[in-house]
């Protein structure tokens, strides 16, 4: 009976290591903080209605911006303890806290890379990234709403719940999967890996991702069904293009990972074979499955920044998008190639000679549409009148980053240069020059473009620029060494090597860099402090601070709950900019239908995030009861008719008038 | 830009070329640029023809881009304004026929090198090759000779100038990679699997082995040794390998070895179990199938 309610968990299994405790206590501390912080403002009932049960999609994706920014301070810590272990953890170092070499046992060290990965990538990037889509593609397009406000809302709070989830294990006990970010079998399996640390990686991934699936069909269909009238599909933003893209990508990936999540789940749970080592199970299917869904992600998180570029690009040389179809087919060669690419991960596996290069070649192809985009950004800004702002900035550094990781990229497409490079730190440090100098700051870059609209008042100019400088420098002084060091034979994911081989002078070089970085971030927290301290002088009064082209200028900074008053009529392909030529025309309001707030998220989420923790410890009465709360919310917001309300033409009026008054 | 960004930048550039020339220039630390045997060497100098096509675009672009931050900025009163312009269809010729010449050249390459330098392809060479059998456990790498029927841990010997024919598979292990970086690319280890790969070292030297992908807490120490001598050291070597006092590798004292250890010494074993491979290789295949079953 006890085997029943409680499963796998008993006292023993609670956390009793210093990091598990220190986390445990850092989360208490946070909560209770901001616990008693809400009760002596008396904002709890304000917290849950106005901000919890919203359905309002800028108000989601600022939630999605602060988990993802949370998430990207611890993903960020653990980054630090692997780049202090690689540093000091030589094979004659003494050990200190328990470890052999180092302050890491080689298992902790296994789990706190693995963490960094999964953290960085599905809470961190995604987590942004849906942010800024949330809060700006509805304005591009002219939409009041997305197509599916509540799905909108679950999907973030189903995101919210695999956060929670796979930091549950500094509260619970267990620990992280040591098995690198994609958890490869046969490594994830029984026979290696008999932890929580693998059941928690595949609940949280499988709770969140199905929060992903639904938010990528809600942004495909809102793009393809909720334009302005008059926005025909070539006259969408870049960015709204790119993230329809991008959700595309989503929509078509996400079903190959849950499945191959449920696979493994089937050999961990009920003893079956798909990937084991014995009875015909097949390790090499995993790898196939796990890049067919991998690489494709990858780009996920590239292909809507490279349309916040385009944006920005556009908006600081004051000049139309050069090249606007060639930039569309160039995504869509991106997003269409990227299904033909995986088996570049493994070259190694000995697939023959034929194979590799036909998908080292289809690779290679994904440099030609790259190229021709950033080609276009620069003439883009030819014959233009470039402002430099901080945005501006962000782009040149991601142009001088993304060509050298862009090279690296090429480089290992080849199947003979990758035998001598795969799995090393200039694999490593390679990726990191993608997902950091082009994804990171693109999301940095859009976050300044966009925060005046958002929050009503703009960044700090001189320590955003600041911020720039020391990130650049701290991103090529720790990344350029460990290309280095891949090129020396040292490979990735090592918690110790013997001095002999040199490397600890560069590895100690890198860990100076991580602490670049850190004050870069540092510098980025003081920017939104002083420029939160110094809201007023730099109001955005006008809903239009950049002098900008597409949709999202032509209301407030912030917009009203229900972003525009009349719905704007489309003629051309930078229709703000084309009003603005033309000057204000009369206003007619109309009423307005609008999402009502809705609880349902959250408790199906709570639900989920109940049985995904039950699964893990095979606490199966606590599982039976998350899946029955699912479907009886479910099923209770299905039979749910009174979803909306409408606001009356005169209470727009009212609440139009008294925004002009306070801009005034 | 005000002066101090463009100084930042100029130093910036000099940092990346003295880091570069540091690479290019730098000793036998960097293995991969410093090899020892003839597949290394033509990895290498793929990646060198390859970086060099892509330099001949990637440098005007940086130009360009340096040009046109420099140029077309809000200060420059004297520059030309089109705020209007934005289609060309010659220049967008121009734009993807660039990139495209460049990739074609990289795709030719692509496919010649990597049909040239696969790793099942055998060395020429007027030397009679040698096979080596390579067994991936936890921690440690098993070679077994089946030609010389000796057998050792972590370290593989064989002569110089002689192509060595690898043969691989592993126990019991997660998925593994082979690497002598100054010998030659990597290949995985898999364990019910049997992979190949061929490398040759030019002259007499000891290079370091190493595993590659990630399999349980002994990784980062599941290093070898990798020995190049000259015939006759060869000879001699496994002449004193085979004296009796050594143990002997068969089913019972392989299954021993391959539980799990850590940081295991150069161990030698006199004699080997005929197939002892081969049945390695096989042990998971349910009895009575072959390998065409699969």
């Amino acid at each position: 009976m006890e085997q029943f309610i409680l499963g796998r968990l008993t006292w023993d299994s609670l956390p009793h290591e210093w990091f598990t405790l220190g986390g445990t206590g850092a989360f208490a501390t946070i909560l209770l903080g901001v616990a008693i912080f809400l009760t002596r403002v008396k904002r709890w009932k304000w917290l849950w209605k106005e901000w919890l049960t919203t359905t309002d999609p800028k108000k989601i994706g600022i939630m999605y911006l602060i988990i993802a920014f949370l998430m990207f301070l611890r993903g960020g810590l653990d980054a630090v303890m692997i780049w202090l272990q690689q540093s000091i953890g030589t094979s004659t170092s003494p050990g200190y806290l328990g470890a052999t070499h180092g302050y890491l046992s080689a298992d902790h060290f296994q789990q706190i890379f693995t963490a960094h990965g999964d953290i960085m990538v599905f809470f961190v990037t995604m987590g942004f990234l849906f942010g800024l889509i949330n809060l700006i593609v509805p304005l591009q397009i002219g939409a009041r709403d997305l197509a599916f406000p509540f799905l909108n809302s679950l999907g973030f709070w189903l995101y919210f719940a695999g956060v929670v989830l796979i930091n549950m294990f500094f509260v619970l006990g267990g620990q992280f999967g040591s098995t690198g970010w994609l958890a490869v079998a046969p490594l994830s399996e029984l026979q290696f890996n008999p932890g929580v640390g693998v059941d928690y990686w595949i609940w949280s991934l499988q709770v969140s991702g199905v929060g992903t699936l639904i938010g990528g069909i809600n942004f495909v269909v809102t793009i393809l069904k909720m334009r302005a009238p008059g926005m025909s599909l070539m006259r969408m933003p870049m960015f709204t293009w790119a993230s329809l893209m991008g959700m595309i990508l989503v929509v078509s990936i996400f079903p190959i990972l849950a499945m191959t999540m449920a696979l493994l789940t089937l050999d961990r749970y009920l003893g079956m074979h798909f990937f084991t080592l014995d009875n015909g199970g097949n390790a090499m299917m995993y790898w196939n499955l796990i890049w067919m869904w991998g690489h494709p992600e990858v780009y996920v998180l590239i292909i809507p920044v490279f349309g916040i570029y385009s944006e920005i690009v556009s908006t600081f040389a004051q000049k139309k998008v050069f090249g606007y179809t060639s930039l569309i087919v160039a995504v869509g060669a991106i997003t269409l190639l990227s299904f033909s690419v995986w088996l570049h991960h493994f070259y190694t596996m000995g697939a023959g000679a034929d194979v590799n290069a036909f998908f080292g070649i289809m690779t290679m192809w994904i440099g030609i549409p790259t190229g021709v985009q950033i080609i276009n950004w620069l003439f883009t800004m030819f014959r233009g009148k470039i402002i430099f702002k901080t945005p501006i900035y962000w782009f040149f550094g991601f142009v001088s980053t993304f060509t050298f990781g862009g090279m690296a990229g090429l480089l290992m497409a080849l199947p003979p240069v990758d035998f001598q490079i795969h799995n090393t730190l200039f694999l490593v440090a390679h990726f990191h020059t993608m997902i950091v100098g082009g994804a990171l700051f693109g999301i940095f870059a859009g976050f300044t473009y966009w925060f005046p609209k958002v929050f009503g008042f703009k960044l700090n100019e001189r320590i955003g620029k600041y911020a720039f400088w020391t990130w650049l420098v701290g991103f090529f002084v720790s990344f350029v060494p460990l290309y280095i060091l891949g090129m020396m034979g040292a490979v990735r994911r090592m918690d110790t090597y013997s001095p002999s081989l040199g490397w600890q002078q560069l590895f100690t070089v890198s860990l100076i860099g991580a602490g670049i970085i850190m004050c870069a971030v540092g510098l980025q927290i003081l920017q939104l402090i002083v420029s939160i301290r110094q809201r007023n002088q730099n109001r955005d009064l006008t809903g239009d601070p950049w002098n900008g082209r597409s949709l999202e200028w032509a209301t407030s900074s912030p917009p009203p709950f229900y972003n525009f008053a009349v719905i704007p009529e489309v003629h051309s392909r930078d229709p703000f900019w084309e009003m603005k030529k033309e000057g204000k025309k009369p206003i007619k309001y109309e009423d307005i239908e609008l999402p009502k707030n809705t609880p349902m998220g959250i408790y199906i989420s709570g639900f989920a995030f109940l049985f995904g923790l039950a699964m893990v410890w095979h606490a199966w009465l606590f599982a039976i009861i998350g899946i029955v709360g699912i479907i009886c919310c479910v099923l209770l917001r299905t039979f749910d008719e009174d979803t909306e309300y409408v606001l009356t033409a005169a209470e727009v009026e009212k609440i139009e008038k008294k925004n002009a008054k306070r801009y005034a | 830009m005000k002066t101090l960004s463009k100084g930042i930048i100029v130093i910036f550039i000099f940092i990346d070329v003295i880091l570069f020339g540091k690479i290019l220039l730098a000793g036998k630390n960097i293995q991969v640029l410093n090899p020892k045997g003839i597949i290394a060497l033509q990895e290498r100098d793929v990646a060198f023809v390859a970086l060099f096509l892509m330099l001949l675009i990637i440098i005007p672009v940086f130009i360009w881009a340096f040009y046109v931050g420099t140029t077309y900025h809000e200060g420059n009163k004297w520059a030309k304004y089109t705020p209007e312009w934005d289609h060309s269809t010659k220049l967008q010729i121009f734009i993807w026929a660039f990139p495209i010449s460049i990739i074609c050249l990289l795709c030719v390459l692509n496919w010649v090198t990597a049909h040239k330098l696969d790793p099942s392809v055998a060395i020429a060479s007027t030397n009679k090759p040698i096979t080596i059998q390579v067994v991936a456990t936890r921690w440690k790498w098993v070679f077994i000779y089946p030609q010389q029927k000796i057998a050792t841990v972590n370290l593989v010997e064989f002569p110089e100038n002689t192509p060595v024919h690898f043969e691989l598979s592993a126990s019991d292990t997660p998925m593994n990679s082979f690497w002598i970086p100054q010998l030659g690319g990597q290949i995985y280890a898999m364990s019910g699997m049997s992979t190949q790969t061929h490398l040759m070292a030019d002259s007499v030297g000891s290079y370091r082995g190493e595993n590659t992908e990630i399999n349980g807490a002994g990784y980062a120490e599941m290093t070898f040794t990798a020995q190049s001598v000259t015939q006759n050291d060869f000879n001699n070597w496994v002449t004193s390998v085979k004296q009796s006092s050594n143990p002997v590798l068969n089913l019972d004292t392989f299954n021993k070895l391959a539980q799990p250890s850590q940081d295991n010494p150069v161990t030698y074993y006199s004699s080997t179990q005929d197939n002892l491979f081969t049945t390695i290789v096989t042990k998971y295949l349910a009895p009575g199938k072959g390998m065409e079953g699969m």
